[in-house]
């Protein structure tokens, strides 16, 4: 209970402040807004689509970093495919 | 072998660099060492009174780029330690009167008959921060334990990696540790982890560097402070002695993990 406590007073501003900090770098150091990366996440999925069947919704686009090197990680699920054999 | 250029930076203004610059020269001065700084923020000078050299200048850093003087001309000796000197920042120019080169120039002829150059930059990422950080051989960033103060650093270091400088080493003033123990503020490991640099110092938040810059008298001359104290260890880094952080800021496990870091000269996890 006490380090449920001390732990609950861990999750001060501090932790919001680290947090958004690491999302907002991210995107200073890529030069790469969030919207930006919508925008690159509708045309990849319309690119992909043309020859390959996704899985639209389940599409996600975002920057990553390890470090101080920057990853764009794009994860394309591929559509259930319906008409596979039995 | 000659002087070191040290390049105090930040991005952001207002987080410390007058200060960081004026106490880390007194401080190397008293240990001995020659030590010239520079006051590479035209327009807005401001070492000098930090200093409390204002009443001697005569010559500033314009005057000798444009050649109305001696480089020699425009030192001021400092009043209470041998081996300080400044050169003042012009007060009616701007920062489009000095280039990059000028700057290495005037370093050049400063670095064989010294041991330190420490240059104050002015806040920014334009002119003024070009001129301070061209003849650097290390850059040390300020920031306050602040989002916005920590994200412009960033961007400085972003900056200092593509001039292709050594990565430059933070330092971390105006931490209140009660604050940090509230989980109200970053703590040194947060803003490490987010910036990915070297900690050379944290100095805490002290009422005493107001009062010593009112009196202008840097407040690493005598260790009677904890933010005094916090400057001569950073010195002391400087000059390669290993020093643990301080006690204030090793209150908790990682930060002593983070101080036997720093001694040994390494990379934060
Ligand atoms: N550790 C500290 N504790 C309290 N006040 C500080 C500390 N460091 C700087 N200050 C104050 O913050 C203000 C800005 O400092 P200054 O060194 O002029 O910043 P900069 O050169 O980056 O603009 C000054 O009023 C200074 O006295
Ligand atoms: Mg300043």
């Amino acid at each position: 209970m006490i380090l449920d406590w001390l732990r609950g007073r861990e999750r001060g501003s501090a932790r919001t402040a680290k947090e958004r900090l690491q999302f907002v770098l991210v995107h200073d150091r890529a030069g790469v807004s969030a919207s930006t990366l919508e925008a690159l996440k509708d045309e990849l999925i319309e690119a992909i689509s043309r020859h390959v069947e996704i899985d639209r919704e389940g599409v996600s686009v975002s920057l990553t970093k390890d470090r101080r090197r920057q990853r764009l990680v794009a994860d394309i699920p591929l559509a259930e495919r319906r008409t596979a054999k039995h | 072998m000659g002087a070191k250029v040290v390049t105090v930076t930040s991005g952001k203004g207002g987080v410390g660099k007058t200060t960081t610059t004026a106490n880390i020269a007194a401080a190397l001065a008293a240990a001995g060492h020659r030590v010239v700084c520079i006051d590479a923020d035209i327009g807005l000078r401001n070492l000098d009174l930090v200093m409390g050299l204002e009443n001697r200048i005569v010559y500033d850093l314009v005057d000798v780029v444009e050649g109305r003087c001696k480089l020699r001309q425009a030192m001021i000796k400092d009043k209470r330690v041998p081996n300080l000197y400044l050169i003042p920042a012009a007060q009616t120019r701007d920062k489009t009167a000095i280039s990059p080169e000028d700057m290495i120039e005037v370093t050049a002829q400063l670095r064989r008959d010294n041991d330190w150059i420490l240059i104050d930059s002015p806040a920014g990422i334009e002119g003024g921060f070009r001129n301070a950080l061209a003849p650097a051989d290390i850059v040390l960033i300020v920031t306050n334990p602040e989002v916005s103060a920590v994200r412009d650093a960033d961007r400085i270091i972003g900056l200092v990696e593509a001039e292709e400088k050594d990565p430059p080493k933070l330092i971390l003033n105006r931490v209140k540790p009660d604050m940090v123990r509230r989980g109200e503020m970053l703590k040194a490991e947060d803003v490490l982890e987010v910036l990915a640099i070297e900690l050379i110092g944290v100095v805490p938040e002290d009422e005493q560097v107001l009062t010593a810059s009112n009196r202008g008298t840097p407040l690493a001359l005598d260790g009677r402070s904890r933010a005094g104290r916090a400057f001569q260890a950073i010195a002391r880094r400087l000059m390669g002695e290993q020093v643990p952080l301080e006690e204030f800021a090793a209150e908790d496990g990682f930060l002593r993990r983070l101080s036997r870091k720093v001694r040994t000269g390494g990379q934060p996890a």
